[in-house]
């Protein structure tokens, strides 16, 4: 027995001395090496530029790549990138880049204006299937190519004149189209790093991974390990190298809002993807100089099945839109700086003043709804909220459903559903309410506003107006800006009225940022220029 | 004995047969595709990546090839990861898995094994029902409470140890105790049982009539006897502890299996949920099959039948 005793005493002492001498092996902090720690959410699922769709790949390969246009962080401005000039004919038709005669690849190869037509056919190319094609749908007969009605790509509106000079043809006048630069369904790659590893149209092959990716962006790709961390390096070939002041970015893909706020503590990261909810409140009162909490370009909104009773009915649907108090939402229950949706589309297009079209009314609510022919909700059917696993989906939905019993009387009940189980739901229409949300990729009230024309996949709802698509069309055809966007106003104005939707209210960017990081400029698209970026270690944290 | 492992080898195969099958057909069950996102795409486009991945061929025709990649040990292409095949992401997060498992598995024994034995020794003392106590709060409190704890007091106040990650030794050890605490808990309430039913026999008394020391009466005559149980509860519990790392790795950021397991059935990866579905089930049989062997080991009366 006494041995037992003292065998077992033996092993915790070792285990111990074994904690405490690792816990001297613990990895450096984040400061050392000039190195950028990200927290970016979820595990980036691919780093080709024509495959990937999310947010959190788009993080990582603005550092990699580089349009040919780059957004100013402050203002979303349109700045020379890898084109140091262009220009555009009168009527906004005929855009001519000049690439710059520095810019060239990680593995030292000259960037031409061949690379971005090689891209843009890529992208666009059926076989390869990519999710954001849709984006070059401005370029002529892009449309039509990528849908394998026309064949030849030479009749698509984008040609090389010459090494360093890139002419570019569009459909229609789009006045977003050198902002739409920075995103990465424009970048270039890089094609005998392509067609060493597979076929122009082909996906999932290797060139994406580390030692095979040539890029043009400030950083190349030096290690990644999925789930794990993702390190890019400055990338000494690029252009501006010499301003460029970080020695490169690891990018760690943390999903759960908990261990990403534990990490940020820990010293572990020096910005993070996100906040969770419940400790916002906290860093608001204790550690206000890393709390950020900004305007975002995103739009939080309930929509409404117009197949099924009783939302066939405008006026019920309009009803439904008045009973709901976004102040309240946004005041008590969010609290994360977000704001009440006055309208669908949010501030944050230069050109498309946001307008104020949303409100809480409940008497009128009542009357709509009387008019409806169901006074004080007599005769309504259940009405389902349907959403997806989230805690602040929930607590939205469990206020707007008392608030919809509270005011209209409504039988209202709740619907959880996960992610993909909720998207096929929406998809067939098989649901009453969905909660929902859409963030603009470009500072634009048309990115908003075309979901909603009849047809279009992100509809959902089974609304549709010849009106409203006749709006829209007239607007993308308009080369004057004030025109084009009194007529955008129209159609958001007419879309609000027929309220197929509910505006609940407008994002915001949410994330901690240690003191040290310096040269970040906050913009309502959530877009980090990562080479202004620099780590001042005088700042302490 | 043998016959015996032969024998389970052969119960393997059609078992093995049936979770494929059963796992191919039910995950195409399930509402929604891999390739639903948020911003829908264009039936064109769909048309396309499901053609990229076969998708467009008949059910059956899938199955077949399926069936025959797996034979090649070809599990196919992710659907949501294409840079990898799914051979790839499994060699890649099935290691991390059983380093966490058999770290977790090691810290339980040791644990359990010991506060089993000492309270078995100090039978209805103050040790014995302080250390049975802990052991029911270690099996009571879940590892989505107990890691945030540990990280908490030993990560964020103290700074003794790392908050995330799996790269040095210091990382691997809060995980490990979180993955191990409960299955501690039960070790040590097991061996404190076999312990105590071995101590009072015949053969005990004999031993100690016969002068031998304590310690020895006690690890080698008692405690061979004694943790029967325990290591008949060992298979499922190294499976368990492989299986269910999930809520570790996600608490810790740890890039194993359970992590890639969850998430794949969340975003309808099929090929990924079936790849790990049969890594899971040969693990499970393969620790049921060395469970059940040691055992064997330990008592004639199993290796005689």
């Amino acid at each position: 027995m006494k041995l037992s005793i003292r065998f077992i005493s033996m092993c915790i002492t070792c285990i111990t001395v074994l904690a405490l001498t690792v816990s001297g092996c613990s990895s450096p902090a984040p400061g050392d090496l000039n190195l950028l720690q990200v927290g970016n959410g979820a595990e980036v699922q691919e780093l080709d530029p024509h495959v990937v769709s999310g947010v959190s790949e788009h993080r990582v390969l603005s550092s990699l790549f580089e349009g040919l246009t780059d957004s100013d962080a402050a203002t979303l401005a349109p700045v020379p990138a890898a084109a140091d000039r262009w220009e555009v004919s009168e009527d906004g038709l005929h855009y001519s880049f000049h690439i710059r005669e520095t810019a060239q690849w990680s593995n030292g190869a000259p960037l031409a204006a061949e690379d971005f037509v090689y891209a843009w056919q890529r992208i666009l190319s059926p076989r390869l299937g990519s999710e954001y094609a849709y984006m070059l749908y401005c370029l002529k007969n892009a449309r039509a190519y990528n849908e394998g009605k026309l064949k030849d790509f030479n009749q698509v509106g984008v040609r090389a004149a010459d090494a360093q000079t890139l002419l570019v043809e569009l459909e229609n006048p789009t006045p977003y189209f050198l902002s739409m630069q920075n995103h990465f369904a424009w970048y270039p790659v890089h094609r005998p790093a392509i067609e060493k590893h597979g076929a122009i149209d082909e996906r999932g092959t290797a060139w994406t991974r580390a030692g095979n990716l040539i890029c043009n962006g400030p950083f190349l790709l030096a290690d990644w390990r999925p789930n794990e961390i993702l390190s890019v390096r400055a990338n000494p070939r690029y252009w501006d190298a010499a301003s460029v002041r970080l020695a490169g970015i690891d990018y760690h893909p943390i999903d759960n809002l908990q261990t990403e706020d534990r990490a940020f503590r820990s010293r572990l990261l020096h910005i993070t993807n996100t906040i969770p909810l419940h400790r916002v409140a906290w860093y608001r009162e204790h550690r206000p100089e890393i709390l950020n909490l900004l305007p975002y370009y995103g739009s939080y909104f309930y929509r409404l099945n117009v197949t099924r009773p009783p939302f066939d009915n405008p006026l019920v649907r309009k009803a439904f839109s008045l009973a709901i108090n976004r102040e309240e939402i946004v005041n008590n229950v969010l609290k994360g700086g977000e704001l009440p949706a006055t309208s669908f589309v949010p501030p944050g297009d230069p050109n498309y003043p946001s307008i104020d079209a949303v409100q809480f009314d409940v008497d009128r609510a009542r009357a709509l709804l009387a008019e409806a022919g169901y006074p004080e909700g007599r005769g309504l059917p259940p009405v389902e909220i349907l959403y997806n696993s989230s805690e602040a989906h929930r607590t939205i939905a469990e206020t707007v459903q008392r608030m919809w019993q509270e005011h209209l009387h409504v039988d209202a009940r709740l619907l959880n559903q996960d992610w993909k189980t909720y998207l096929s739901s929406m998809n067939t229409l098989d649901y009453t309410v969905a909660r929902s949300s859409w963030i603009g990729d470009v500072a634009d009230a048309v990115n908003f506003l075309e979901c909603f024309q009849t047809d279009v996949g992100n509809n959902r709802t089974g609304w549709s107006s010849p009106e409203y698509d006749a709006l829209l069309a007239r607007a993308s055809a308009e080369p004057d800006r004030e025109k084009r966007a009194a007529l955008l106003r129209q159609a958001e104005i007419l879309l609000l009225d027929e309220c197929p939707i509910i505006p609940v209210y407008f994002y915001s960017w949410k994330f901690l940022k240690a003191v040290e990081l310096k040269g970040f400029q906050p913009n309502i698209l959530g877009y980090i220029r990562w080479k202004d970026l620099y780590l001042d270690s005088g700042g302490g944290k | 004995m043998g016959l015996f492992i032969l024998k389970r080898f052969a119960e393997f195969v059609p078992t093995l047969f049936v979770i494929v099958t059963v796992t191919f057909f039910l995950v195409r069950l399930a509402p929604g595709g891999p390739f639903d996102s948020e911003k829908r795409v264009s039936p064109e486009v769909l048309a396309q990546i499901e053609a990229h991945y076969n998708m467009d061929r008949p059910l059956l025709r899938q199955y077949a090839d399926y069936l025959g990649g797996l034979l090649r040990l070809d599990f196919g292409p992710s659907f949501r990861k294409p840079s990898r095949t799914v051979r790839e992401w499994l060699f890649m997060r099935l290691p991390i898995s059983i380093e966490l498992g058999l770290y977790g598995l090691a810290f339980a024994l040791a644990l359990g094994l010991g506060a089993g034995i000492i309270a078995s020794l100090r039978h209805n003392s103050l040790l014995d029902h302080g250390t049975m106590g802990l052991a029911m709060l270690g099996i009571c409190v879940p590892a989505f409470v107990l890691g945030p704890l540990l990280v908490l007091v030993f990560g964020l106040w103290t700074d003794w140890l790392p908050v995330m990650g799996w790269t040095t030794p210091a990382h691997k050890i809060l995980p490990s105790i979180t993955l191990g605490a409960a299955y501690a808990a039960y070790i040590a309430r097991m061996t404190r049982g076999g312990m105590l039913e071995t101590l009072s026999q015949d053969f005990i008394r004999t031993a100690r009539a016969k002068g031998l020391r304590e310690s020895r009466v006690v690890l080698r005559h008692g405690l061979r006897s004694g943790i029967q149980p325990v290591v008949a509860f060992l298979g499922p519990a190294a499976a368990g502890l492989l299986t269910g790392s999930f809520v570790v790795e996600t608490i810790f950021h740890i890039p194993g299996l359970g992590r890639e397991f969850v998430e794949s059935a969340f975003n309808r990866d099929y090929t990924m949920i079936s790849g790990a579905v049969l890594v899971y089930a040969v693990l499970v049989m393969g620790l049921n099959l060395v469970s059940d062997l040691a055992l064997a080991w330990l008592d004639p009366r199993i290796r005689a039948r």
